[in-house]
């Protein structure tokens, strides 16, 4: 259990360090950043019965649950899409790539969010083939396999969208992406619904926030100066 | 069981019987381009600015077949006499019978195309599309529009390429290299069966084949329905065609829209044909070159007719 913490910390950490470098250097601008929480009770999330694939259902002591609501102590909720909709132009990718993890016959992360034509890193760390078919309805519908000890997928989205993915072999198996036109964006974190959108210059923007069962919210901000400017999202939570 | 039958021929019927279509279309002739409840940005041009970002829906599309070159504006008349009452007034797959087709017709708005010789997620060629034409899709309601004529054929796809944006944005992808088959050996089956093991074909297709994995009851398609995995042990023909290269291209380019992947980036070009020739040997009851030869070892003869004795060549031992 410690051991899966030290790894999701250092997840984030990763992720936090890629965003900051991600992008074209910028004069010091603002930041918009805050936490999301829910209201309400929250779907209990289900385990997951992996037998039918031995080589996974043995690196778990407990079976792993279903993460289509991730929560965190404070009523926060975690892998919340927060990013600038309105107000920002768009942006290039950065060079650097983002991964997209197939480890234990789940995805890590469960929501990775990356800009439009960004280079897409897909995984396969398991002992077993999976599918990895984004179910794009704007961007291109695709469907790999990739066997254990194959080299990682590059894939690219060139429209931005939300995109639920999914392996057919282990259907269990459910993530997102969030392609997104410009490096304004983070994901609320699984310790503490917290997120900071770094980078902005002072202007009016849209924020937007997106959970994967809860749909979107959105708040208006204007920056001026170097401020941070608090946003807080309260999702209402349902138990179905 | 019987009435079953008489349902399935009913629905079957329906799939094709052009009569309610005709009916529904009485100034087909008269009214020449465009159907009388075409929604209305047809008449009113858009602004010059804006046609140059958003594609035009109503701009002419064309087909390249062989010497044949389809026109969408033939084709229009033949969708709206032949094609609407399944794929839909705006080809979006929600025509009047839709609703009721095991296997949802095709959403042409979508323009994900199961039968491609070009890679996973990329447009199909004008010919890929005008050979589902011709044979149809087996296991589903669509028939075989042989009837027509390859001319009509081609304008039928020239049409259907208007529905979606993506036709006039993006080019079709690349066919994928086919290399001529190499001759068929024992080692090659037998190669091909590792393969079979390695990439997991079986999580879905089953140890024999029969479309019975483990994976099999879980499966749906990009349309949330219920879809089984390809029978071999049933020999029918493949959805996108009968050849060992149809074969080929069916597993190098995935079957788009299904859970069935393209494995193009994991298998060498020879070792897919190995693939191959042990693919035809699951097919116990439909006769071929790789399954004669590979009858003609012990090993082999042993697998084969134990195969054809727990046969349950529909499929139906798979629980829901």
């Amino acid at each position: 259990m410690r051991y899966k913490q030290i790894i999701s910390a250092a997840f984030l950490l990763t992720g936090v360090a890629a965003m900051s470098f991600a992008g074209p250097p910028k004069p010091a601008g603002g930041s918009v950043s805050g936490k999301v929480t829910y209201e309400g009770t929250p779907a209990k999330q289900k385990p997951i019965d992996m037998s039918k694939e031995p080589s996974c259902a043995k690196q778990y002591t407990t079976p792993p649950t279903t993460e289509t609501v991730v929560t965190g102590p404070g009523n926060s909720l975690a892998d919340v899409v927060v990013y600038i909709s309105a107000g920002a132009p768009d942006e290039p990718p950065p060079s650097q790539a983002v991964t997209f993890d197939q480890k234990g016959c789940r995805y890590t992360p469960h929501v990775l969010a990356f800009q439009t034509n960004q280079e897409l890193k897909v995984v396969n760390d398991d002992q077993t083939s999976h599918n990895i078919h984004p179910l794009a309805k704007i961007n291109h519908e695709w469907n790999k396999s990739q066997p254990p000890g194959t080299p990682p997928l590059s894939e690219k989205f060139a429209q931005a969208e939300f995109i639920p993915v999914k392996c057919n072999v282990h259907p269990w198996m459910h993530g997102n992406f969030a392609v997104l036109k410009n490096s304004h964006y983070a994901v609320s974190s699984r310790e503490d619904g917290s997120f900071t959108l770094p980078n902005l210059p002072a202007g009016k923007y849209t924020v937007t926030a997106w959970h994967e069962s809860y749909g979107t919210q959105t708040q208006d901000v204007t920056i001026s100066g170097s401020e941070t400017k608090s946003v807080n999202f309260v999702f209402k939570a349902k138990p179905y | 069981m019987s009435l079953m039958k008489i349902t399935k021929l009913a629905v079957a019927l329906l799939a094709v019987c052009p009569l309610a279509v005709s009916a529904q279309q009485p100034q087909s002739e008269q009214g020449s381009a465009q159907p009388a409840t075409q929604p209305a940005p047809a008449q009113q041009a858009p602004p010059a600015e804006k046609a140059a970002v958003t594609p035009n829906r109503n701009a002419p599309m064309e087909s390249h077949i062989g010497k044949y070159t389809g026109h969408s504006a033939a084709g229009k008349q033949l969708y709206y006499r032949y094609c609407w009452g399944c794929h839909g007034f705006r080809g979006d797959g929600n025509g009047e019978n839709g609703p009721y087709l095991n296997i949802l017709p095709r959403n042409f708005v979508a323009a994900t195309f199961k039968c491609r010789s070009t890679p996973t997620g990329t447009l199909p060629l004008d010919q890929d599309l005008y050979n589902s034409l011709v044979r149809g899709l087996n296991n589903s309601n669509m028939p075989s529009w042989i009837t027509l004529t390859s001319q009509n054929r081609a304008d039928l796809i020239a049409f259907i390429k208007t529905f979606s944006p993506r036709w006039q944005t993006e080019k079709a992808g690349d066919p994928i290299n086919v290399p001529a088959e190499p001759a068929l050996t024992l080692q090659s089956i037998k190669h091909g069966q590792e393969l079979f093991q390695k990439l997991e074909c079986w999580k879905c297709h089953g140890q024999e084949g029969r479309g019975d994995g483990p994976s099999a009851s879980t499966l749906t398609d990009s349309n949330d329905q219920p879809i089984r995995p390809y029978n071999f042990a049933a020999g029918s023909r493949f959805k996108c065609g009968v050849t060992n290269s149809d074969l080929y291209k069916i597993f190098l380019t995935g079957v788009d829209g299904t859970p069935m992947p393209s494995f193009g980036d994991v298998v060498k070009p020879e070792e897919a044909w190995d693939l191959v020739h042990y693919l035809r040997t699951l097919q116990v009851n439909k006769k071929s070159p790789e399954l004669t030869l590979w009858m003609s070892t012990s090993e082999g003869a042993a697998i084969v007719s134990a195969q054809k004795i727990t046969g349950t060549p529909t499929g139906s031992g798979i629980k829901q």
